[in-house]
Parts: structure tokens; C-alpha cells; sequence
């Protein structure tokens, strides 16, 4: 206990380092999913291979992904930038889906119902496929947040500065009480970022607020009964 | 692209069979820890995954537990468990983290499974008249496998990359000539082990892909589509590389 409030300040340099280099990650992972998701649903064709093609990035383990980002795109291997590409990379495999299943969830007779009513491609997606997929994306973005923040702490690895310091430094000078704040850290600030969108998600779709639990069986239920 | 050249002559050097760890002792070690983790976590995470599918209860603990877990960080806790375990009992500490870490997906799976299945298929099964433990047996886990398959992938996969990195500790593995590679400046044999990490991890995806497309139960009689409905929300939530 006394090593974390002799240390407050290091804790919390590194938890804005750390906040930093998890958020432009997630911000870049969305960007890119978002039409990638979307061209999975629009082009029944391709989607099978589309997602199968970006879940198997998801696949390659972390720690081996850097050295190939520094072979294929030239990012120096000890870098922040290869953390954050690598971050990001991990990011549109989780988020890609999430955002084709939401456009996938939403009804077809809304979305005809658009078109009918004269809206044409761009502002119908804006307008009524994005926010009612919103539920679904937003879930999937709980889960890229979160995995990324405690995904990033792997950074230390290659000498990039965040909360992981704190696993590479206390297991070197035999600190258990900073390892472990480093592990708390984490997971408080991933929770704190978890609520954050969760209430963000409340504030931008109210509708989504009345149903407690989104049970979607039992809804669609109610729709044809 | 020399890197690329020089990483592939490292990977089938001969002075691979040599030393203190050769090539394949480390892709054995790795395959250890990962099926041995793995196993242990598939005996606690399945009974209990088939329990709240089939009671339908504590899936909102669940999904709790499985939502906190994805947030503890893999590194900090293989460390954090070795350091306060002791030296000699690192490799257990190592495999309690990976348990830990594997559990959450093949719970997931497990239960998520047996949600699936449409209610009806269950019902009639309760008409005909079958025990809950006909029903568990013979409806909810024959049809439920294809989730559970898919957990046990996600959980295989977490552990692969966690093993990678359970070599900071000194576990051996794959990760064992990174991070050699990262000490010694020899970007070459950091490239080298990471791309036999990656084509393991792809191999082992591969091989879930063939074992869920062989061991999930085909319908009798004419050929039944699977319900092509929305996406179930609990499989929406879960990012399972691919089901």
C-alpha cells in the first residue's frame, strides 16, 4: 500500500499514457469497421469471407503481431505507433462483426419503410440503420474498449510506456504491491471506460433505455404475436 | 522482404535442433501448456455452462464474470501469481492464470449454446416425456456443440497468445526466443519465433474450424436449414473469432 501512494503520481502518468494510446486505438478501430462491417452486410457475397478474413486477425497472438507490423509497414518495432496499429488491428476484428450483426438486427420493413418515405442511401444509413444497429455496436464496442485496455499493458514488452511498466518494473525489483496495482489499475480504469459508454449509449438512444434487458427473442415475439 | 528471408532461415536453421531450447522442444512446451490449460478449464467451465443453459440461471453472473475477466491483463497476472507463488511453483501459477483466462470463453460457449436452441425443439422433447437429463444429454448438448466448439476456439487461441507472453517469466514456449530476440537486439529471431507462433495459432484455429464443421450433429430426413434468424444477442456480444 505504501509503495502505491509514494508512487501516485508514476500510476497516474502512466494511466494517461495508457488512456491515450487505448483511445485512438479504439477511435480507429471504429472508423475502420464501420464500412467494413457495413460491405459485410450490404454484399451477401462477400461477407462469409470478409469476416472470416478479419477474424482470423484476431487470431494472431499480440506479442507475434508486432514484429510483423514492423516487417510489412515499417513501423519501428519499439514504438508507440506499433502498439497502438497492433491495438487497432484487434480492434476492427471485434468491432467488424458486431457492426455487420447490427445492421443485420435491424428490421427489414423499417428499412423499406425508409426508402419508401424517399430517403436515399447515405442519410437512411445515418439516419435509421446506424442508430438502431446502435445497441448492437455499442456491445461490440464495450468489448473492443475493454480488451484494448488490457491488451495494451502488453506494450511494455516493447518498451512502450503505460500501466504494463508496471508488471515489467515490479517483477524486476520484486515489488508485489506495484504488479498488483498495475493489475487493478487496469481492470478499474477498463470498468470506468466500460460504464462511460454505457451511459453514452443511454444518452444517445433513449429508446433503448425502457427495455431493462434487451432480450430480443422475447421481442421479436411481441412484434408477430 | 530480407527480413522475411532471413526469419524463415532462422526458423529451419539447424542450430534450431541445438541448445538450450530447440525449435520443437519450445512448440512442444507451447502446446502443452496450451491443451494442458485448455483441458482444465473445458472440465470446469462445461458442467457449469451447461447448468445455467439448462436452468436458465446465474447467466447474468455469468456474463459478469466472463465481461470482467476480458478486462484483467494477461502479463500483469502471469507475473503478479509467479511472484507471490514462488520460483518453484511457477508453472503452476502460469497455468492457473491461463485456466483462469480460458474459462470465461468455454463458458460462454457452453451456455450460449444450449440458448440457442430454438424452445420448441426442448418442449417436445419434455412431452415426449424425456427426464431433464434425456433432455441435457440428448438435445441440449448435441445441438448446443457448435457454440461450445467455438469457446473452446476463442479460449485455445486466448492461451496461445498468453503462453507467448508467459515466457517474460521464464515459462520456455515460443515466447522464449522473443524474448531473447528483444534482450539481444536479434530482430531477426524475434520475427522468426512470432511467425511460428502465428502459423500455430492458425493451425489450431484451422483445426476447430474442421472439428465444429464434423462434430456438430446433422439432421435426419430432408435437409433442414439452420433458422436463419437475427443473431442471437449473447453470440453478438461475444467476439468469437468465427462460429
Amino acid at each position: 500500500m505504501s509503495w502505491v501512494l509514494d508512487n501516485l503520481d508514476l500510476i497516474w502518468a502512466l494511466t494517461v499514457d495508457h488512456l491515450r494510446q487505448s483511445a485512438i486505438a479504439v477511435v480507429v478501430a471504429f472508423v475502420v469497421a464501420l464500412p467494413v462491417g457495413w460491405a459485410a452486410f450490404r454484399y451477401t457475397r462477400l461477407r462469409g469471407t470478409l469476416l472470416t478474413v478479419v477474424g482470423l486477425l484476431y487470431t494472431i497472438p499480440s506479442f507475434a503481431l508486432f514484429p510483423l507490423l514492423t516487417v510489412f509497414f515499417g513501423i519501428p518495432l519499439l514504438s508507440e505507433a506499433n502498439l497502438v496499429v497492433a491495438l487497432a488491428i484487434y480492434g476492427v476484428a471485434i468491432m467488424t462483426r458486431s457492426v455487420t450483426d447490427g445492421l443485420a438486427s435491424v428490421d427489414e420493413v423499417t428499412r423499406s419503410a425508409a426508402v419508401a418515405v424517399g430517403f436515399g442511401a447515405w442519410r437512411r444509413f445515418w439516419t435509421v440503420d446506424f442508430p438502431l444497429a446502435g445497441p448492437v455496436i455499442l456491445a461490440g464496442l464495450r468489448v473492443t474498449a475493454m480488451s484494448t485496455i488490457s491488451l495494451a499493458t502488453v506494450g511494455t514488452l516493447i518498451g512502450v510506456q503505460n500501466l504494463g511498466y508496471l508488471f515489467t518494473n515490479g517483477s524486476q525489483r520484486r515489488i508485489v504491491a506495484e504488479v498488483l496495482a498495475g493489475v487493478i489499475a487496469v481492470v478499474v480504469i477498463a470498468v470506468l471506460v466500460d460504464v462511460a459508454l454505457l451511459l453514452l449509449g443511454r444518452a444517445l438512444m433513449p429508446w433503448t433505455r425502457r427495455i431493462a434487458a434487451p432480450r430480443w427473442d422475447r421481442v421479436r415475439w411481441a412484434v408477430h404475436a | 522482404m530480407n527480413l522475411l528471408a532471413d526469419a524463415f532461415a532462422w526458423i529451419f536453421s539447424p542450430a534450431r535442433l541445438e541448445g538450450s531450447l530447440t525449435l520443437p522442444m519450445a512448440i512442444a512446451q507451447h502446446l502443452a501448456f496450451t491443451f494442458g490449460s485448455v483441458a482444465i478449464a473445458a472440465v470446469i467451465a462445461i458442467p457449469l455452462g451447461w447448468l445455467i443453459g439448462h436452468t436458465g440461471r446465474g447467466r447474468e453472473v455469468a456474463v459478469i464474470l466472463s465481461g470482467a475477466a476480458r478486462a484483467l491483463p494477461a502479463l500483469g497476472l502471469v507475473v503478479l501469481l509467479v511472484m507471490v507463488a514462488g520460483v518453484n511453483l511457477k508453472t503452476e501459477a502460469a497455468v492457473t492464470v491461463f485456466v483462469i483466462l480460458a474459462i470465461p470463453s468455454i463458458l460462454a460457449g457452453a451456455y450460449a449454446g444450449i440458448e440457442a436452441i430454438d424452445r420448441t425443439v426442448i418442449d417436445a422433447g419434455r412431452a415426449m416425456g424425456m427426464t431433464e437429463w434425456q433432455i441435457l444429454f440428448r438435445i441440449e448438448m448435441p445441438l448446443g456443440l457448435s457454440l461450445l466448439i467455438g469457446g473452446l476456439r476463442s479460449a485455445t487461441l486466448q492461451v496461445v497468445a498468453t503462453v507467448t507472453i508467459a515466457a517474460y517469466v521464464g515459462l520456455g514456449g515460443l515466447g522464449f526466443f522473443m524474448i531473447q530476440g528483444l534482450n539481444t537486439r536479434d530482430f531477426t529471431e524475434i520475427l522468426g519465433a512470432s511467425i511460428v507462433v502465428v502459423a500455430l495459432a492458425l493451425v489450431l484455429d484451422g483445426l476447430f474450424a474442421l472439428l465444429a464443421r464434423f462434430a456438430v450433429p446433422r439432421t435426419t430426413g430432408p435437409r433442414v436449414r439452420p433458422r436463419q434468424t437475427e443473431p442471437a444477442p449473447a453470440a453478438a456480444a461475444v467476439p468469437q473469432t468465427s462460429h
